[in-house]
C-alpha cells in the first residue's frame, strides 16, 4: 500500500543538491521507494530560498513536506539555508534533513544547533544510498506525523 | 549487528512518560530492538528537567542520546519541556522526538514550531507500538548521525 500524504496529493520533497549524480540517484531511489513522492530540485542555496519563498521561476512552487539539504552548496551555503529556514516563522516547521558527505563533528553539532531535524551521512556506495532513501521514506514519510500544509 | 555509540557504551534514551503501561511497552520493545539501549524513565516534566540538568537525585544522570517526550504530562507540560530543551544552548542539540496520542493539528504544528525533531503518534495497538519503537531504533539510533556526547566526556574526565 502506498501512503499518500496530505489528502491524497503528492508528497513534495525539496532536494537541495548540486551534484547531478546524487540528484539522479535520489530520484531513482525515491521512484523505487514511493511513487507518490514528487522530488523538486534546487541546485544551490540561493535557488532553495527562491523555491521556499516562491520567487522568480519558482512562483508556483509547492510547500515541501520534507527538505533534504546538502551542506556544501554553491552561492549560499547549506548552513545558511538551514539557519534561514529554522528562524523563519512560516518555514521553520518544515522537517529539514541534512544529507551530506561531511563527517566533521563541527558540522554535525552546528546542524543540530541550528535545529536541523536530523543529520544523515550520504553514503558512497549505491546500494547503501538506496537503502538510506528507503529509510527516509519509511520514517519521515510514513511513520512521522508531518505538519499540515498551511 | 548492534550499533554501539560513544565508544562501546550503551545508548542512553530518556523516556518522559507518565503512563506505567506505556513505559513498560517501550522498555520491552527496546530490549528486543537493541540491547545496547538503556531506557531512563522520568514520569513528569519537572523530573525530566532535573534529569537533563543533573539536579538532585539526578546528579550522575547521563546525557541522553535521544529524548522521547510525551506532550501531556503532570507538573510541567511536554510543550514546556520541549521549549526549555530547544532554548538551552547545551541541551538543544539532543534529538527530541514527540511521542503522543494527540492527533490534533495544533499539537503537531506547535511541536515543530518549538523545534521538536519529529512528531510520532503513539499507537494504541500493541503490535503497532512494538513496530514504532523498532522504527525509532532503526532510524534514530542506526541511520542518523547523532551529535557527540560532549557533556559526558567532560564529566568522566
Amino acid at each position: 500500500m502506498q501512503i499518500i500524504g496530505n489528502n491524497g496529493v503528492n508528497i513534495e520533497v525539496l532536494l537541495v543538491e548540486d551534484s547531478p549524480g546524487d540528484v539522479r540517484l535520489t530520484l531513482e531511489a525515491f521512484h523505487g521507494a514511493n511513487p507518490a513522492v514528487h522530488l523538486n530540485i534546487a541546485a544551490d542555496g540561493a535557488e532553495a530560498m527562491e523555491f521556499l519563498n516562491r520567487e522568480g521561476k519558482h512562483a508556483r512552487a509547492p510547500r515541501p513536506d520534507l527538505i533534504l539539504l546538502d551542506l556544501n552548496l554553491p552561492k549560499m551555503d547549506g548552513r545558511e539555508v538551514l539557519a534561514k529556514i529554522k528562524t523563519h516563522s512560516i518555514l521553520k516547521t518544515i522537517p529539514t534533513v541534512i544529507l551530506t558527505t561531511s563527517e566533521a563533528e563541527a558540522d554535525i553539532s552546528k546542524s543540530y544547533q541550528l535545529h536541523a531535524n536530523c543529520y544523515l551521512r550520504k553514503p558512497v556506495q549505491l546500494d547503501v544510498f538506496e537503502s538510506l532513501v528507503e529509510s527516509i521514506n519509511d520514517f519521515w514519510l510514513t511513520a512521522v506525523r508531518l505538519p499540515q500544509q498551511s | 549487528m548492534q550499533i554501539l555509540r560513544t565508544e562501546g557504551k550503551s545508548i542512553e534514551v530518556l523516556l518522559v512518560e507518565d503512563s506505567p503501561g506505556d513505559v513498560r511497552l517501550t522498555k520491552e520493545a527496546f530490549r528486543e530492538a537493541n540491547e545496547a539501549v538503556h531506557v531512563n524513565v522520568v514520569a513528569d516534566g519537572v523530573e525530566a528537567m532535573a534529569f537533563l540538568n543533573q539536579i538532585g537525585n539526578y546528579f550522575r544522570a547521563p546525557r541522553p542520546d535521544l529524548i522521547l517526550l510525551d506532550l501531556n504530562l503532570p507538573k510541567m507540560d511536554g510543550r514546556e519541556v520541549l521549549a526549555r530543551i530547544k532554548n538551552d544552548d547545551s541541551l538543544k542539540t539532543i534529538p527530541t522526538v514527540i511521542l503522543s496520542t494527540s492527533e490534533a493539528a495544533a499539537d503537531i504544528e506547535k511541536s515543530y514550531e518549538l523545534h521538536a525533531n519529529c512528531y510520532l503518534n503513539k499507537p494504541v495497538l500493541f503490535d503497532a507500538f512494538d513496530s514504532l519503537v523498532k522504527n525509532i531504533n532503526n532510524f534514530w539510533l542506526t541511520e542518523v548521525t547523532l551529535p557527540r556526547q560532549e557533556q559526558s566526556v567532560l564529566v568522566s574526565n
